[in-house]
């Protein structure tokens, strides 16, 4: 399958939009370790800005600045979010309601706790009517979420905004599940190369082999973050250069990405 | 066009009974599974679908470390109605690389969190091993656990868009095979009984005080179920009387995050897309299992849908009477009703309403009836404003 990378969108600690991370991914500029950026996207209207949790900003956050990039308006896209741990703060917020006496969980929280959350913030914002897909693969979300991008794109023929998002949890849920820094990152994918795409992807799965080495410009701490996986493919769009890159995928395979620079 | 795919195997346990067998007999007898809300200590008034005997059914073995309600629930599910017979069948003719899992789920094993956090310590804290995050809470294990169970080693993955999960896998599972990256799909939904649900539809005013009753007039909510389902898809030569998935239509809202677009333009744009896929005019849909939860605001939008796609001449109906709302195994588990239908020509009522909401216009089965079933659609909605609709057919 092949696809073509219009847009990226990318937000995570010291690394606040692709822009200013580019040239940190391409190993041109040293990474400055900081806080994940909690920006309100601009996007999403002011009833949603107020009802929205910090991870369906975040994942909407970088999915806007992807579309921005891309040169194709909102609804003409469809979508697939990829997060392993889903939003952590809703999930300690209505576990802890439920273990109180009262077990009052809040309608907001309880709306917001639908792993597709954010892709109904995005919709809603974007007004696209198109499928939206959100999928879960513990550690290696990220690729499933790319296997299941470039298949839409591929067999709907249709562009498809790919986002992958975690949040650390907060207590006592993050010494069960430790994650560390805020992450999101969106490509826009389209099934043709028309427009001028920053890349071409050929995207396979292979028998298990070793997969390509996390970038060692950036912070290990950053590795425990399920969304940060992206991070080895778009250190590859960032160096704009021919490669072929290995992602964990299952027991059995690797996801393996034949990147092609842009025309 | 989308290329058919035939449905080589189906299993089920939803509060209706474990297996297709046990399914069948309680639709064609109008046996409804609900009962007063008993579900642990959660004191909602309300009714709910649960399925029997979970608590003494831990997973044994090299799964163990998986065991929690929703995982005992897949593998009650995988031991029906021979499917693991026929995944190893197809596992022999393609190879377990060749065959996907993709499973539907809403909340997996977050019942064991729920749990564990009333066991904290005075500090706080979560005790050390009562969350086995990865094997219970995460939604990714029950797909763990399904492929494994199965020993199959293709493309896979959890797919949670709330109350059309398990719709969506057959759109996913179409990609797949379109893709080339696998020959078969085991596609299934997987949701159990949990605080969060109950509690979470409880604050939204969206329970239902007894059984739920879909499009009556004083309707007033719905009732949670639990089940798993699954179908193993293949794209063979089929013989006479196959069931094949013939299409399938996806869409957003873009509306609101809990309420359906009052015009249920979403709804109405999912069933044409699977029109579509299928090549197919809506007179050629012969009953459409509707989304139908019971809540005023659901029934109201979905008729508006169905009306403006239908008209009022295709039957329709709703199953959440007999098996509640299972959230996210409601998409496969009312595919594997509709595909009973379409075997047995049968069109089920919508048990427990009495009296339809006179503001409804489409075409609303209250009793069940006999009649031969060519093309049946199959409708799912979620939060999030997420839709899916399935077409199944039965091959002359």
């Amino acid at each position: 399958m092949q696809v073509f990378v219009h847009g990226v969108g990318i937000a995570g600690p010291g690394l606040n939009g692709w822009a200013a991370s580019r040239p940190v991914l391409a190993g041109l500029s040293p990474h400055r370790m900081a806080p994940t950026l909690r920006s309100i996207p601009d996007i999403l209207s002011a009833t949603e800005r107020r009802r929205s949790s910090h991870a369906a900003r975040l994942a909407v956050t970088v999915a806007q600045e992807a579309l921005l990039a891309g040169g194709l308006s909102g609804h003409e896209i469809a979508t697939v979010f990829a997060s392993s741990d889903g939003d952590g703060d809703i999930t300690q917020e209505i576990c802890e309601a439920l273990a109180g006496p009262a077990r009052e969980v809040s309608p907001t929280s309880f709306h917001n706790s639908v792993y597709n959350a954010p892709a109904g913030y995005w919709s809603i914002a974007t007004g696209s009517r198109l499928a939206s897909t959100s999928v879960c693969a513990h550690d290696v979300s990220f690729a499933a979420g790319l296997l299941e991008a470039a298949c839409h794109a591929a067999v709907e023929r249709q562009p498809v905004m790919l986002i992958a998002s975690d949040l650390p949890f907060p207590a006592p849920l993050n010494r069960i599940r430790p994650v560390e820094h805020s992450f999101a990152a969106a490509v826009l994918l389209t099934p043709t190369s028309d427009g001028a795409p920053l890349m071409r992807w050929e995207i396979s799965l292979q028998p298990r082999h070793a997969a390509t080495a996390f970038p060692a410009c950036l912070p290990d701490s950053l590795r425990s973050n399920p969304a940060a996986r992206c991070l080895p493919l778009l250190a590859i769009l960032a160096r704009q250069e021919a490669a072929t890159l290995s992602l964990d995928y299952s027991d059995d395979s690797d996801l393996v990405v034949l990147c092609e620079p842009g025309a | 066009m989308m290329t058919a795919l035939t449905v080589t195997a189906m299993a089920t346990a939803n509060p209706l009974g474990r297996g297709l067998s046990a399914t069948w007999d309680a639709l064609r007898l109008d046996r409804h599974g609900l009962r007063a809300n008993d579900f642990e200590d959660a004191a909602i008034k309300t009714w709910i679908g649960r399925v029997e005997g979970l608590e003494a059914e831990a997973i044994a073995g090299d799964l163990a470390d998986f065991d929690c309600r929703n995982n005992r629930l897949a593998v009650v599910g995988l031991r029906q109605d021979g499917f693991e017979q026929a995944v190893a069948r197809a596992r022999d003719t393609y190879g377990p690389n060749r065959i996907a899992v993709l499973i539907g789920t809403t909340t997996s094993g977050i019942l064991e969190t729920e749990l564990a956090y009333r066991r904290r310590t005075p500090s706080g804290e979560l005790l050390p091993l009562t969350v086995r995050y990865r094997q219970t809470q995460n939604l990714f294990s029950v797909s763990e656990v399904v492929r494994r169970h199965l020993n199959l080693q293709g493309p896979v993955a959890s797919v949670s868009t709330a109350c059309s999960s398990s719709a969506k896998v057959f759109a996913s599972a179409s990609r797949l095979m379109a893709a080339g990256l696998c020959d078969a799909v085991v596609v299934g939904g997987v949701d159990s009984l949990c605080f969060m649900t109950l509690y979470g539809f409880a604050s939204l005013g969206l329970l239902s005080s007894g059984p739920c009753r879909p499009g009556d007039a004083d309707r007033d909510g719905l009732s949670i179920g639990e089940a798993a389902g699954f179908i193993l898809l293949e794209r063979r030569e089929y013989s006479d009387g196959d069931l094949q998935l013939l299409g399938y239509g996806e869409s957003s809202d873009a509306h609101h995050m809990s309420t359906p677009h009052p015009e249920g333009i979403g709804a109405a744009l999912a069933m044409e897309r699977a029109l579509g896929r299928a090549e197919m005019k809506p007179i050629d849909i012969d009953y459409v299992n509707l989304h139908g939860t019971g809540t005023p605001a659901n029934d109201l939008a979905e008729d508006h849908a169905i009306w403006n796609t239908f008209g009022d001449r295709t039957p329709c109906s709703s199953t959440k009477g007999r098996t509640g709302h299972t959230l996210g195994a409601a998409g496969i588990t009312e595919a594997i009703l509709a595909a009973l239908c379409l075997q047995h020509g049968f069109i089920p009522g919508t048990l427990h309403t009495t009296r339809l909401d006179s503001r409804l216009k489409s075409h609303i089965m209250l009793s069940s009836e006999r009649h031969p079933l060519r093309h049946v659609m199959s409708n799912s909605f979620g939060f999030g404003g997420n839709n899916c609709s399935l077409i199944l057919g039965k091959t002359p």
